[in-house]
């Protein structure tokens, strides 16, 4: 592989990784979140601060992982007091609080960002160890499905007041959820920083919050092999336009509407319903 | 003093804008519940056609005109085409069609009209006034009054016209309304078209307060707009007018004073937050008796306490 597939694939593992992590939160658990880029940003700014302080990466994937994975719970809290079209204004104020402060502080670098991140070490082992990661991901998100609490996590998505009449701790739940993607999307952000070797203001804001939601809605909320297709489909999108540069951004918003406009149930759901006529009529 | 008072009225020319964008996104949200992203597209687009026919012909008010006629009909369009189809989704689904639109209409803008943006050739309502110590310029007076004008007519149609009874009987209970004869998607388009000529209004000042336009100056405000109308209660058109000016008055004297913790732009978000946190419901959407004790105590009638309290008098 070249140089340019390798990038792209690791782009593509990356954004498959922020996709099934929020997948477990918008997904599953049904708490639709706006701001999911903010945590992506922690965990590279937590990553970029840590490496250049000489730490390797063993030591900033988990600390990122644990910090995205805290912040996740204290926008948790807020989750508990709003619901639906509030929460989603709530998780979206949080994406814009997070940008706010990194571009005023200079420790983090500002409008400028932080750059010259070191290597990761792995060096050509790099991008595999990013899709060993995503791989990772979507087995953690089949277990966590298959799982109690992902059964928990389907009733509080499904109907959050019969969930807590059944005695489902509802709360918890959610905060687990978030604790838990958000979390995922740490160890996104640290992939990124290394990948990308420095780390801005631009790549967290609200048009990524809502490109990771689209990948979920696209993909089909809660499957897990949507999310993952949708991200991959959703990444490789602008390259595939590349040869119409200037009108790229434009067929991209129309695709998102169009998507939304046709098949708003989400394109895996549709294939696989598509898949199961097929072969019924061949059975038949 | 003159600080205090030059901040204060930067808050409230802030605010003027702020409530003309944030009309049109509660009155969408009001009926469909439907968070309208795809409005500050619409408040760009109006932004640039005021511009262009001004630049074109010389008369701003010709300018102003056309932008929200044709603002006003690409909102109904939008609505036919866009949202109608998905009424019956879940809330993400227009959410996301709605910011593929944005994203359309952002870039179409950028491609047509150039990454740089544009000026007016003249630009209206130069000069300014002294006022106290405080120069203010009339496009800021303009703002201001054509904020009034335009708030203040919208609440006189909604409580003194049959029309406006209808809109406002859908408002509350759409499908009481409908089996009385009120023909939802009329009212539906009434909204959209209200709503975005309004956003359009909001463009084509804001065009003239910084004599520039540009294809990503709807972003900023719209997501300002969506705070302001959580801050008010969503859909509730007093919360989101008094919300709009608050914020407008949080965020001058904010820049001011906090400006090495935060910019500008998360003091609006920041304040959101603080006040989801205490009363998840919005600061102005109290139960019955709450709004009805406001209007009582300030003695209001007719449409000023239609605007306060949404309940006809």
């Amino acid at each position: 592989m070249g140089a340019y597939e390798t990038s792209i694939l690791t782009l593509v593992a990356i954004n498959v990784i922020l996709a099934l992590s929020l997948n477990l939160i918008s997904g599953l658990c049904g708490q639709v979140s706006l701001g999911h880029a903010a945590f992506f940003g922690v965990g590279a700014y937590a990553t970029a601060l840590l490496a250049k302080a000489g730490a390797n990466l063993w030591l900033t994937l988990p600390a990122a992982l644990l910090l995205a994975g805290v912040c996740g719970l204290v926008v948790g809290f807020c989750s508990l007091r709003v619901r639906d079209d509030f929460l989603a204004i709530a998780t979206m104020a949080a994406g814009f609080l997070f940008l706010g402060v990194v571009r005023t502080s200079d420790a983090l670098g500002g409008e400028l960002g932080i750059s010259q991140i070191p290597e990761s070490g792995l060096e050509g082992f790099y991008p595999y160890f990013v899709v060993l990661c995503a791989v990772a991901a979507g087995v953690f998100c089949t277990w966590v499905k298959k799982s109690w609490l992902g059964y928990a996590f389907e009733a509080v998505s499904a109907d959050e007041t019969a969930a807590r009449s059944l005695g489902i701790d509802t709360p918890r739940f959610k905060l687990a959820a978030f604790a838990l993607g958000t979390g995922l999307a740490g160890v996104a952000g640290c992939l990124y920083a290394y990948y990308l070797g420095t780390v801005g203001v631009e790549a967290f804001g609200f048009p990524v919050s809502v490109m990771i939601l689209a990948m979920v809605v696209i993909g089909g909320m809660g499957s897990i092999w949507g999310s993952v297709l949708a991200a991959a489909l959703l990444t490789l999108a602008p390259e595939w336009f590349r040869f119409i540069n200037d009108y790229k951004l434009l067929v991209f918003g129309l695709l998102l509407f169009v998507m939304m406009r046709f098949v708003p149930g989400g394109l895996f759901p549709l294939v696989l319903r598509q898949a199961r006529r097929l072969r019924g009529e061949a059975a038949r | 003093m003159s600080l205090f008072l030059n901040l204060a009225s930067q808050g409230l020319i802030n605010g003027a804008v702020y409530a003309l964008i944030a009309i049109g996104l509660a009155m969408v949200f009001g009926l469909l519940r439907i968070l309208h992203i795809a409005h500050a597209g619409l408040f760009a687009l109006g932004g640039y056609l005021g511009l262009v026919v001004t630049n074109a012909t010389g008369s701003f008010a010709l300018g102003l005109a056309v932008s929200m006629a044709v603002v006003a009909a690409c909102g109904v369009l939008m609505y036919r085409l866009c949202y109608e189809p998905i009424l019956e989704q879940p809330p993400y689904v227009p959410l996301i069609a709605s910011v593929g639109m944005f994203l359309a209409i952002e870039e179409l803008l950028r491609l047509v009209f150039g990454d740089h943006g544009l000026s007016y050739h003249v630009p209206p309502l130069a000069g300014a006034i002294d006022l106290g110590g405080m120069r203010i310029k009339y496009a800021e007076i303009a703002v201001v009054v054509m904020a009034c004008v335009l708030l203040g007519g919208l609440a006189l149609f909604a409580t003194r016209t049959r029309i406006g009874m209808a809109w406002r009987a859908t408002v509350s209970e759409p499908r009481m309304a409908a089996s009385c004869g009120v023909s939802l998607r009329q009212v539906r388009h009434l909204n959209f078209a209200i709503g975005s000529a309004f956003a359009a209004a909001a463009g084509v000042m804001v065009g003239v307060l910084n004599n520039l336009v540009e294809p990503s100056m709807g972003a900023v405000p719209s997501y300002k707009a969506l705070a302001i109308i959580v801050l008010g209660g969503l859909g509730n058109m007093g919360g989101t007018l008094v919300a709009a000016l608050l914020l407008g008055l949080v965020e001058a004297f904010g820049a001011t004073y906090l400006s090495n913790y935060l910019d500008r732009d998360s003091i609006a978000f920041a304040a959101m937050l603080c006040v989801l946190l205490v009363r998840p419901e919005g600061l102005f959407s109290g139960t019955k008796g709450s709004t009805g004790l406001l209007a009582r105590k300030l003695q209001l009638k007719g449409a000023a306490k239609w605007v306060l309290t949404k309940r006809p008098s």
